[in-house]
């Protein structure tokens, strides 16, 4: 098969911080071709040097045998690399054809009746379920990524790469979006895949190239790397961690209820619903996308507007509508979008850090600067968060490390009940573990948590009940020996267990 | 250059113009900063030159920079209304004043019911951005347009004035005191906003409403409320500057009074190097920019430009401001910058 692209001895530095070191990646054409690696191990970096992101120190790049030099994305393009990133780059409030086609045109007119045709026919195609007329905002965040990747495809790469598309797919549009990547390896377009999904890895990978701490571990087929072997040289340890994770006291009934709702709605569309969490216990809201999980751990908090329900924190009634109620009442909430809903992407890490504890401290009662110095080094510590000083802007930590930090944030408000929505989305696998391994501890100290996670196995893992969502409605609670994979997914379908 | 800090960093175009600025007038003209002890008509010794002429003259744009700048900061736009708010507020003041002797307590009550009725009006602004979600520059194009209106209405569209011993020394000079009185309003001004950063939690807030509203309100942040309480500010501002101008002229001109300040005012916070989209912000940029629109007007003036032409040239200033100050420039020069660290390590550049 042939080369397409070369990188040779890339290297990239952020101020004082060597962010890639002497790599090299080759991508051949009509193949699949996996990039893995820890957060913070080079993966977005590189990707970003290749694509024109960054300019990069050092090394050579040289596309279809001839030496480039790439500026910019639109240079990228131009000579046939197409992205996808990770966190979606669309434009929201236009049409999903708009955002297929913007930024591409030299002309400056626009035809817009060809743009609206060319584009359902893509998306027919490609069997997207969206409308070409349709405002991008009104898609769900899946069916975004989906038309993100269709505007790549679209562009008659070479060389498409994909960071994390399937982060926030479920498993019929991953399937679908594997249709669509083996038909385009199949047309010869070279593909680089970022994930963190090991399955997935093996389920359409051909080659797969390891990146640890910036540099590189090696370059291998899939058959000649088993899948332990992989996170051991990701994470350069030989280890079975996860293995021994395991939620202990499955189910701790003499716990006291932390806190109950009855009949608890929210405008964004939830029907009212009954919950309840008991002291030191960790559970778990499970069901399609758009099953309305993320809607009711919303309601829980008051992050949306509230219509109706009765909430009862230790036994006393109490109001929640508003975030800083939920939080006066010692509930923290890590958000599952952290790129809109989580960070505060200018602030440094330890603005970030502090932020809830010095909302709930007081407008009139600031942290002094040392005061906020020494709680951010502790959990910069304790977390092991990977950044350059606790100066840094949150914006410019890797995915994992921000989601750390947001972590860290509730962490020091010393929650009684934490509701944590896809925590572990787009992180590595070491870091998962990490995660996993925090809410299991704080569940041992009497903390109650609410875990989601779009990965049943890690929710199986950690949780002692699950509760299952279809169509905005809870349609059963799985507890102790009935929580597994297939009685979940009969729950959800609505067959009788 | 001592320890390069960030605000540091931030704050090297606006000083730089007016580094140059300074440069400039050195070649042009030497006397051109030459104070000089002067006897006013009042039989003070009191400072006079360019320079303090400059100090003095940026006093309520300085001041309306500082409430400005903590608008753009939760908001991410800007009030194009304080010019006509300080129309009002002035009026309120000479409303007052009139009545009665222009004693001490008088003027304090007059100057607290002004900065009522100046706050007011900031809460109206900030309810229409905060509650009805109306882009800033939208919201206040109302009392743009109503403010000089309902100033005219209020003191029956005379041009009335106000004087007494008291408002000389507030618009001018204090006797045995050589430095206009404007120019410590603003070292007050400044004083109590550096301590409302340090005793309350404005600045995270307000930075983190102007970053990222959702995340913001998630963490409990009454972001409604941030962004109102930061046109409230802004109206203080107002109020202050209105009456330093009231007092300065001895009358009040609803139709003139700081005219256009809302357009200079916003073109401080820009040059102060802060990104009129809100989120992070320096005070003092803002303020620094202030001096240097003064300060380019005053050159202008003292070359002789007549002052119809001021406005383009200051103008063209700004466009090479604005452009040094643009983030391709500064990433160019942040490159260019680099190479000169590593070619010469360790090495700080003779200023």
């Amino acid at each position: 098969m042939k080369t397409i692209l070369e990188m040779r001895n890339i290297a990239k530095y952020f101020t004082g911080v060597c962010a890639l070191h002497n790599v090299d990646f080759t991508l051949r054409a009509g193949e699949i071709h996996a990039l893995m690696g820890e957060n913070g191990a080079g993966k977005s970096t590189l990707i970003k040097v290749l694509t024109g992101v960054y300019a990069k120190d050092g090394g050579e790049i040289s596309f279809e045998g001839q030496s480039v030099t790439i500026r910019s994305p639109q240079e990228a393009q131009n000579i046939g690399i197409s992205t996808v990133y990770q966190e979606i780059s669309l434009c929201p409030n236009l049409t999903v054809a708009e955002n297929m086609y913007i930024g591409r045109g030299k002309q400056s007119t626009v035809n817009w009746r060809a743009m609206e045709r060319n584009a359902a026919a893509i998306l027919e195609r490609l069997s997207i379920p969206a409308r070409a007329k349709q405002q991008l905002a009104n898609c769900s965040l899946a069916v975004q990524q989906m038309v993100a990747i269709a505007r790549a495809v679209d562009m008659e790469c070479k060389a498409l790469v994909l960071d994390e598309p399937t982060s926030s797919l479920d498993e019929q549009e991953t399937a679908k979006l594997f249709e669509l990547m083996r038909n385009l390896r199949d047309k010869g377009v070279g593909i680089v895949f970022v994930t963190h999904f090991l399955e997935q890895v093996y389920q359409i990978c051909d080659r797969i190239t390891v990146l640890r701490n910036g540099e590189l571990v090696g370059e291998y087929g899939i058959k000649e790397l088993p899948r332990v072997q992989l996170v051991a040289k990701m994470m350069g340890k030989e280890l079975d961690e996860a293995a021994a994770i395991r939620h202990d006291e499955r189910e701790n009934s003499d716990g006291a209820v932390v806190y109950e709702a009855a009949g608890l709605s929210s405008l964004n569309c939830v029907m009212p619903f009954d919950f309840s969490i008991k002291k030191g216990e960790v559970n778990g809201f499970t069901g399609l996308l758009g099953s309305g999980r993320s809607e009711s751990v919303r309601a829980v908090f008051g992050a949306d507007r509230i219509t109706g329900g009765k909430v009862k924190v230790n036994d006393r009634s109490v109001k929640i509508t508003k975030p800083i109620h939920a939080m006066r009442q010692g509930l923290g909430y890590l958000p599952e979008n952290r790129k809109s809903d989580g960070i505060i992407a200018d602030l440094s890490v330890r603005d970030n850090i502090i932020l809830a504890l010095q909302v709930l401290k007081g407008f009139f009662r600031p942290f002094s600067k040392a005061e906020a110095e020494k709680l951010a080094d502790e959990y910069i510590k304790a977390l092991g968060i990977k950044t350059a000083s606790a100066d840094t802007p949150i914006k410019s930590l890797s995915g994992g490390n921000q989601q750390k930090v947001i972590f860290a944030r509730w962490l020091l408000t010393h929650p009684k009940y934490l509701i944590l929505d896809e925590p572990t989305r787009g992180i590595d696998v070491g870091t998962k573990l990490e995660i996993q391994k925090i809410v299991l501890k704080l569940a041992r100290e009497g903390v109650c948590v609410t875990f989601i996670s779009s990965e049943i196995e890690e929710m199986l893992r950690t949780c002692s009940r699950l509760i299952v969502m279809r169509d905005r409605k809870i349609v059963g609670e799985l507890r102790g020996s009935e929580m597994t994979q297939d009685n979940i997914m009969r729950t959800i379908a609505g067959e009788a267990g | 250059m001592k320890k390069r800090e960030f605000s540091l960093v931030h704050l090297i175009v606006p000083l730089l113009a007016l580094f140059l600025l300074v440069i400039f007038n050195l070649f042009r003209d030497p006397a051109f900063f030459s104070v000089k002890l002067l006897v006013n008509n009042d039989g003070n010794y009191v400072l006079s030159g360019n320079l303090i002429s400059i100090l003095n003259g940026a006093s309520e744009l300085a001041i309306i920079a500082l409430g400005m700048t903590i608008v753009t900061a939760a908001t991410g736009g800007q009030d194009i209304s304080v010019g006509a708010a300080a129309a009002i507020a002035g009026s309120v003041f000479v409303k007052i004043l009139r009545g009665g002797d222009v004693s001490p307590p008088l003027i304090l009550a007059a100057f607290l019911a002004c900065c009522a009725v100046a706050m007011l009006f900031g809460a109206f602004n900030g309810s229409l951005v905060a509650l009805f979600r109306i882009q800033p520059m939208i919201a206040t194009l109302i009392l743009f347009t109503a403010g000089r209106s309902i100033a005219y209405w209020i003191n029956g569209g005379a041009t009335p004035t106000v004087s007494g011993p008291w408002i000389g020394y507030l618009g001018g000079f204090i006797p045995g005191v050589p430095i206009p009185t404007p120019v410590f309003i603003v070292v007050i001004c400044g004083a109590l906003f550096a301590l409302a950063l340090k005793f309350t939690a404005l600045r995270l807030y307000t930075q983190a409403v102007g970053i990222n509203e959702g995340s913001a309100r998630l963490n409990g942040i009454d972001t409604a409320w941030i962004k109102t309480l930061s046109f409230i500010i802004l109206g203080l501002c107002v109020a202050v500057a209105g009456v330093v101008r009231v007092c300065r002229l001895g009358l009040i001109n609803h139709e003139t009074i700081l005219l256009d300040i809302e357009m200079d005012a916003i073109l401080a916070v820009a040059i102060g190097g802060n990104a009129l989209s809100g989120g992070k912000f320096s005070l003092i940029g803002s303020v620094v920019g202030a001096y240097i629109i003064q300060a380019l007007t005053t050159t202008l003036y003292a070359m002789k430009v007549p002052s119809t032409a001021v406005k383009s040239y200051k103008a063209l200033v700004i466009i090479a401001l604005v452009t040094i100050g643009s983030p391709v420039v500064k990433k160019y020069a942040a490159i260019w910058f680099g190479k000169l660290m590593k070619s010469q390590p360790r090495k700080e550049e003779v200023a």
